[in-house]
């Protein structure tokens, strides 16, 4: 007994597929088969659009040797009849992570101080997050569970990779084939993936998105270094294998259309043309993603409807997140159309269901199913260098094949067969399928009953004189139960159907004698012709930005002449009375009186008054993931052009209050911050289109409490500086190591070639390269400021190294140096009032900006604040109230004088002849509070106007009704829904300290409800 | 010249002994002080143009037109040549003088810890001598409900007064309201499936708890003597007129429930009406959506975010704007706050931008003095200008909800004259003699 037990567990742990490596020895008799199979019969779509009626699919152990109408069937070949099915190409997946071990995205906790360096032991990279030495072929496993699941989507082919990390290493190309490892990996070093998630890594850097760009710039130039002698200076495998692999396919994943655009921007920096995984909204941005040319990997996951049963959770839905449920099944085909080249991703499906119904859906929306077949099939092969082998059934090529019910798009095609690798996987039992229809069922004694058998390859449903009845099928037995007439006891009948359907055998009623029964054929199913595809369309369109206040169109300027209004030229002409303005080409035209309008738009400006668009020097609007990059003493490689985010609706309220240019500032979590980015308000615009052209290079230097960390809590001790007597001495440290890095690459070119490549050539490295900038005047600080010790010092070290602070910001005790700085040449940009929320404000005073006005220093009134600055023109009628700044120069603190500071004096911040056409049409002396903003124009383009944005208003919500509606439809008709939850804007302030690598957060503790 | 003038009276008011001491409070008023040729906001939405504001005794004795009020013999009579009186600026909900530096922590007593503090008072942690007060009243607030946060319960407020020597002289209406957060009910739109559900059964739960301890604190209201005492639960029955001997010398409290959220607001009302409270909203942000519910309820509305973006992407831009003006039409008793500390300074301009924004100018005053007076319970005393009620006012030399014309010129608490020098002043003036600058309208 105990060696029967054993035997039998033996043969359990005998593979019943028997390897058929080479390398391998065998245990006992081999078992090479002859593995030649005929699919015959089937309609064979043999690639997108290219069908063959009826033909037949010859596969030769894992490849397939032949293909036609009329090939001759080799002795010796499995015969199989597909008569009434579908061949289709088995799927290549491009974003796989079949087989590849999970991977634990890092934990932030509040108990855990600053980790500066990577734990990875080893000769690898300085950042955890840079991973490209990972080789997906080092860990693939086959995990047969997950091999069912994407064989279950169509997939037969996947290009893996750990998904892990900023750099992840190379991917393999395996098949899902039920089959030993050694035979599913395809091909090795497929290509190089990319991110902007730093996934498991520990490491503090990057802490934003901005910061995971850097890196990857970084990291990119390291690795030239590396390839032209850097290798000698030091041995590093991660840039040793980044550089192997360059020449693969570089494929990059991303979370939304803006980092398409991102991706695709630093692709373009290293001539990297990326495939981009991206997420299932790149349709808002079409024009964009088609100019910066990358093909895409693209995602089904189109969002479910919201539940909406209370009117106020319903309202909390914005109109964008309506759309977007409306909008993406028709993304795929909004693509096709626009002749963006993309794949299509089954990764995001955890069930197989979902995804060939939202294939379908995408298809209903108007992607054909040729392009659908594509963008599974031939796309992805060849994106992946693997034409030669996979996307088509084709003589030579790798024998992956579905096997369906009907055409794909069909929703009653089921997958009933995968061959991958030419090994056959039933997913159903295609011979139920000819057994579907009518039969007489005859049972000795009891009479004739009706029989109909329903139901498809994964199972049959038996149904009698119109009641349910238990049935079971295997191969040729069939069981079956019923109640006849729905009296007395149960019938059991078990028997075997023969090749023509006829079916005979023993019953029994329960309680009563053995009988015999027959049942005959009648009729077959008449389900042969499959539903035709039903087409949908979405009930709203793309705007832009997406949502409420969005442009239909984009607009562009107009001619305009505002008449008889107050005119605040911000220029030595003063505040002119019943003056006119004229708009043309986007500039100021003529000011002055009488004007002629020629065929421009006349504005009545009769009792109003016309200013300069505000200028808010410092903002942080408009950024995406994180606003500091906090983790390390200086972040000046860090760059907030990288992250401008379009979408933000601040754009348009600040627009509403006569904002039209605005730096974007990074925040203030380190003595040298990132690079500022300086847009103008172009709301509708894509992230490149809104910044301003030929603008100076800024950057953020931070001082104090901030950036010594005095409020981040006891365990942020760690991070130099801790004192203001560090902060000095990072600024001397890295201004020192910048011109040392400038001699080091000065003495290097002058050198003769020979010369060069007998040494090691200077690294470059971003973030000394940007504080040589600021060294030679070619960049300019923004520093945020508050008490006077530091301000001093701050000056003193630019003295020292010969270059000016540009703009003290906050600079809240600048009134106690107001004459260091004028000596200096600084300007300032303050806050109007605030103060007492931390400890280094305790000295700050409302009059700070009459006084440095006085002490004819350049200052600016900013916001740091979403909402303030829709009201910046009371920010500088407070210069009015505290200290009795006359009003025509209050409003400069928030025009010209910015723009003064900002080096863009020449092109906006007054009222001249040339300039600019950005201005603001108000109710009222800008500089009352009962002053509204009636217009606002960028680029003489009305961006803002009161009345239309009443109108804009009113269409949103009835958009916004009309979908919700819609959703209800969609949840009537049993559609799954979701929560929809309460939207959250992501605003920012200085100090906001977010781990966006690790989607944390860590709040600094101020209870004054104010952050900076 | 002017400013001159100005310069010179504040070198007066704030002799020698300047820096960075608290000015001290002002003397009692000896004489009748009258203020003539003003123009006089009484707080209850009219104004007379040409007007005389007369206190005696710390109490108002006189409020009219020039030509129909008389100074009598041996006033104080001062010719303020047009500038505009108001009864003090009252600020609802703050936690002035009791945090003094916000990221400084020794100086932070707003936040007890523990959810449920019925029982925690502010006012014996109220510091009179906080440098960032008389910034504060150097704007015409004089009055403010000194207000702990944190917690689902963060204690009891006290109304005070901005010229005292320590909390006993400084309150105006002890221990006056209970305040109570309103637990969150939406969930966060980022969370996934899972968290959600999670947050809706920690809510659910949340609001039992409540339910729980109102209906305790009330039976516990009906002990005349108990046995144990309760500190939380004592606190919280003072909701409800306490009909037993002992606590008769306790008066009731009022209940302020913070919620911005329509769905909040709801449940908030229908909680205060099932315990028979009057409802007072604090926040208020979706309140214009609610005006019908609030009004069935007996609400009144604490509104707080004028300055503040919408709550909603696709919310009209101004909304919280245009809130207070909604308020007022729909007969809403309300008043503006600005939460916060230091920044309560600018409730004058939150009436300004509503003001902007629809609501009647002088009933943007009365958001700010009788309208809040009335729901804090201490319209008996201030919140306008009629004979009888305390001389608690201030002078400015314009329009006070315009920053270009609000400076305060003279203010006065239950008739002592306040020094209206500060910190900030100082520093002003210190730096601009630095500089040998000017320095204007400090």
């Amino acid at each position: 007994m105990k060696h029967l037990t054993v035997l039998l567990l033996i043969l359990c742990l005998l593979p019943a597929d028997l390897p058929a490596q080479e390398t391998f020895h065998v245990n006992g008799v081999h078992d090479d088969r002859p593995d030649v199979h005929a699919l015959i019969n089937a309609r064979i779509v043999t690639a997108p659009g290219t069908v063959i009626d009826k033909g037949v699919v010859l596969v030769n152990g894992d490849r397939i040797s032949a293909v036609g109408a009329n090939v001759a069937i080799p002795d010796g070949a499995v015969v199989h009849d597909l008569d009434g099915l579908y061949l289709y190409p088995g799927f290549v997946e491009l974003d796989g992570d079949y087989g590849m071990p999970e991977v634990k995205e890092a934990k932030f906790s509040e108990e855990q101080g600053p980790q500066m360096e990577s734990q990875t032991p080893g000769a690898y990279n300085w950042n955890q997050a840079i991973r490209a030495e990972v080789n997906a072929a080092d860990m693939f496993t086959v995990d047969k569970a997950a091999a069912e699941e994407w064989r279950k989507r169509g997939v037969s082919a996947v290009v893996t990779h750990r998904h892990d990390g900023i750099a992840r290493g190379v991917s393999i190309l395996v098949s899902t084939a039920d089959k030993d490892v050694h035979e599913v990996v395809l091909k090795d070093e497929v290509a190089a993936h990319y991110s902007f998630d730093k996934g498991s890594s520990t490491q503090d850097y990057p802490g934003s998105l901005m910061g995971a760009i850097a890196l990857l710039r970084q990291t990119f130039l390291d690795a030239e270094w590396y390839a032209d002698g850097g290798s000698r200076a030091e041995y590093n495998i991660t840039l040793d294998e980044l550089n192997k692999t360059s020449g693969l396919p570089q494929f990059f994943e991303v979370s939304n259309k803006l980092d398409v655009l991102r991706a695709a921007k630093i692709g373009a920096e290293f001539n990297k043309q990326f495939v981009v995984r991206c997420g299932n909204d790149s349709y808002q941005r079409i024009p964009e993603i088609k100019q910066s040319n990358v093909a895409l990997v693209v995602p089904l996951d189109f969002p479910k409807p919201f539940k909406v049963t209370d009117p106020f959770d319903a309202y909390d839905i914005s109109l964008a997140r309506l759309q977007h449920w409306d909008l993406a099944p028709a993304g795929p085909a909004m693509l096709n159309q626009a002749g963006i080249r993309f794949a299509l991703t089954t990764a995001e499906h955890k069930a197989a269901e979902d995804f060939w119904n939202q294939l379908r859906k995408a298809i209903q929306f108007g992607l054909s199913p040729e392009e659908a077949l594509a963008a599974l099939t031939v796309v992805p092969a060849s994106l992946a260098g693997a034409q030669n082998d996979l996307g088509t059934i084709a003589d030579g090529k790798i024998a992956n094949i579905l096997v369906t019910t009907g055409p794909l798009e069909s929703k009653d095609a089921e997958l009933v067969q995968h061959w991958v690798q030419g090994k056959q996987h039933n997913l159903g039992d295609v011979s139920l399928l000819r057994l579907r229809g009518s039969y007489n069922l005859n049972v000795a004694s009891l009479g004739e009953f009706k029989l109909k058998l329903t139901g498809d390859a994964s199972g049959l449903q038996a149904d009698i004189d119109g009641e349910e009845a238990r049935l079971d099928i295997a191969g040729r037995s069939i069981s079956l139960s019923f109640r006849p007439q729905k009296k007395g006891t149960a019938l059991l009948l078990s028997g075997t159907i023969d090749g023509d359907r006829a079916m005979s055998g023993r019953a029994q009623r329960v309680g009563g004698p053995w009988i015999n029964w027959t049942a005959t054929f009648k009729s077959a199913h008449k389900d042969s012709k499959h539903a035709a595809v039903k087409e949908r369309q979405p009930i709203s369109s793309v705007n832009y930005p997406l949502g409420a206040y969005g442009w239909d169109e984009l607009p562009s300027s107009g001619s305009y002449l505002i008449r008889n209004a107050t005119v605040w030229t911000c220029e030595a002409d003063g505040i002119l009375t019943n003056a006119d303005v004229l708009v043309q080409n986007g500039k100021i035209a003529q000011v002055g009186q009488n004007l002629s309008a020629g065929g421009a738009t006349v504005i009545d400006g009769t009792g109003k008054h016309v200013s300069p668009g505000v200028i808010d020097e410092h903002s942080h609007i408009a950024i995406s993931r994180g606003v500091n990059e906090w983790t390390q003493a200086s972040s000046a490689e860090v760059r907030i052009g990288d992250v401008v985010n379009s979408d933000d609706v601040n754009i348009y309220r600040q627009l509403a209050g006569g904002v039209t240019t605005s730096q974007l500032l990074h925040g203030s979590a380190n003595p040298i911050g990132g690079q500022s980015a300086l847009i103008k308000l172009r709301w509708g615009q894509a992230p490149e289109a809104m910044k301003f052209e030929g603008a100076d290079g800024f950057i953020k230097f931070a001082l104090g409490e901030n950036v010594k960390q005095s409020n981040w809590g006891d365990l942020n001790t760690v991070r130099f500086p801790q004192t203001r007597m560090g902060v000095e001495q990072v600024y001397v440290d890295h201004f020192t190591r910048a011109v040392e890095y400038e001699k080091a690459w000065n003495d290097y070119n002058a050198l003769g070639p020979a010369q060069q490549r007998a040494q090691i050539p200077p690294r470059r490295d971003l973030d000394l390269e940007t504080l040589l900038e600021i060294v030679r005047n070619e960049r300019f600080i923004t520093c945020h400021s508050y008490v006077q010790s530091e301000i001093s010092m701050l000056m003193d070290v630019a003295d020292r190294f010969g270059f000016r602070i540009n703009t003290f910001t906050h600079i809240l005790e600048g009134y106690k140096v107001a004459d260091i700085m004028k000596e200096h040449g600084a300007g300032a940009s303050s806050f109007s009032d605030w103060w007492a929320y931390k400890y280094e404000v305790i000295d700050a005073i409302p009059h700070n900006g009459a006084i440095l006005h006085r002490m004819d220093i350049v200052t600016a009134f900013n916001s740091d604040s979403p909402e303030m600055a829709r009201r910046l023109n009371q920010e500088a009628a407070k210069a009015v109230k505290y200290g009795a700044i006359s009003e025509e120069e209050a409003l400069k603190f928030v025009t010209i004088n910015p723009a003064t500071l900002l080096h863009i004096d020449d092109r906006v911040g007054s009222i001249k002849v040339g300039k600019d056409a950005d201005l603001v049409l108000w109710t009222d002396n800008p500089l009352s509070i009962y002053a509204k903003v009636e217009k606002t124009f960028v680029d003489g383009t009305l961006m803002y106007d009161r009345a239309r944005d009443a109108e804009l208003l009113a269409a949103a919500e009835k958009q916004r009704h009309e979908l919700i509606e819609q959703m209800r439809v969609a949840q009537a008709n049993g559609e799954d829904t979701e929560e929809a939850g309460e939207e959250e804007e992501e605003h920012f302030h200085c100090e906001d300290i977010h781990d966006f690598g690790r989607e944390e957060v860590r709040h600094n503790h101020h209870s004054s409800g104010h952050h900076e | 010249m002017k400013y001159l003038t100005l310069l010179l009276m504040i070198s007066l008011v704030c002799p020698a002994a300047l820096w960075a001491q608290t000015p001290a409070p002002g003397d009692r008023q000896t004489e009748p002080i009258y203020l003539t040729n003003v123009v006089v906001h009484v707080g209850d939405g009219t104004v007379i143009e040409k007007g005389v504001v007369g206190f005696t005794d710390g109490k108002l004795s006189a409020v009219g037109s020039i030509t129909t009020t008389p100074v009598p013999d041996g006033a104080n009579a001062r010719d303020l040549n047009g500038a505009h009186v108001y009864p003090s600026l009252i600020a609802p909900s703050t936690s002035l003088g009791l945090v003094e530096i916000g990221a400084v922590r020794a100086t932070r007593d707003e936040n007890e810890v523990g959810a449920l503090n019925p029982n925690v008072r502010s006012l014996i942690a109220f510091n009179t001598d906080s440098r960032v007060i008389p910034t504060i009243r150097s704007n015409g607030i004089l009055l403010a409900q000194i207000t702990p946060t944190g917690g689902r319960i963060p204690g009891t407020s006290s109304l005070v007064h901005f010229d005292a020597w320590n909390w006993r002289d400084a309150a105006v209406l002890a221990d006056d309201g209970i305040h109570l957060n309103w637990p969150r009910m939406t969930v966060p739109a980022g969370a996934d499936e899972d968290e959600k559900k999670k947050m809706l059964k920690a809510r659910a739960q949340q609001l039992q708890e409540l339910r729980d301890l109102f209906v305790e604190a009330r039976a516990y209201g009906q002990i005349v003597a108990p046995q144990k005492r309760n500190l939380r639960l004592e606190a919280l029955s003072l909701l409800w007129p306490r009909k037993t001997a002992t606590t008769k010398d306790l008066p009731q409290r009022r209940l302020f429930i913070d919620a911005n959220d329509a769905r909040s607001i709801l449940a908030a009302l229908n909680f205060a009406v099932e315990f028979d409270v009057k409802p007072i909203i604090v926040g208020g942000a979706d309140s214009w959506l609610l005006t019908d519910q609030l009004k069935q309820a007996g609400a009144a509305v604490v509104y707080q975010p004028t300055h503040r973006l919408p709550r909603r992407r696709h919310e009209a831009v101004d909304q919280p704007y245009k809130t207070p003006a909604i308020l007022h039409e729909a007969g809403i008793p309300f008043c503006l706050s600005g939460s916060g500390s230091w920044d309560v300074r600018n409730l004058p301009f939150l009436a300004g931008t509503a003001a902007a924004y629809g609501l009647d100018r002088e009933q943007a005053v009365v958001a700010m003095t009788s309208g809040s007076a009335q729901i804090l319970g201490i319209d008996d005393q201030v919140g306008t200008l009629h004979v009888g009620k305390s001389a608690t006012l201030f002078v400015s030399e314009g329009d006070v909800l315009d920053m270009r014309s609000n400076n305060v010129l003279h203010a006065f608490v239950d008739g002592r004259e306040v020094d209206l020098s500060n910190k900030q002043k100082e520093l002003y003036l210190k730096f601009s003699k630095k500089y040998g600058l000017e320095s204007p309208r400090p």
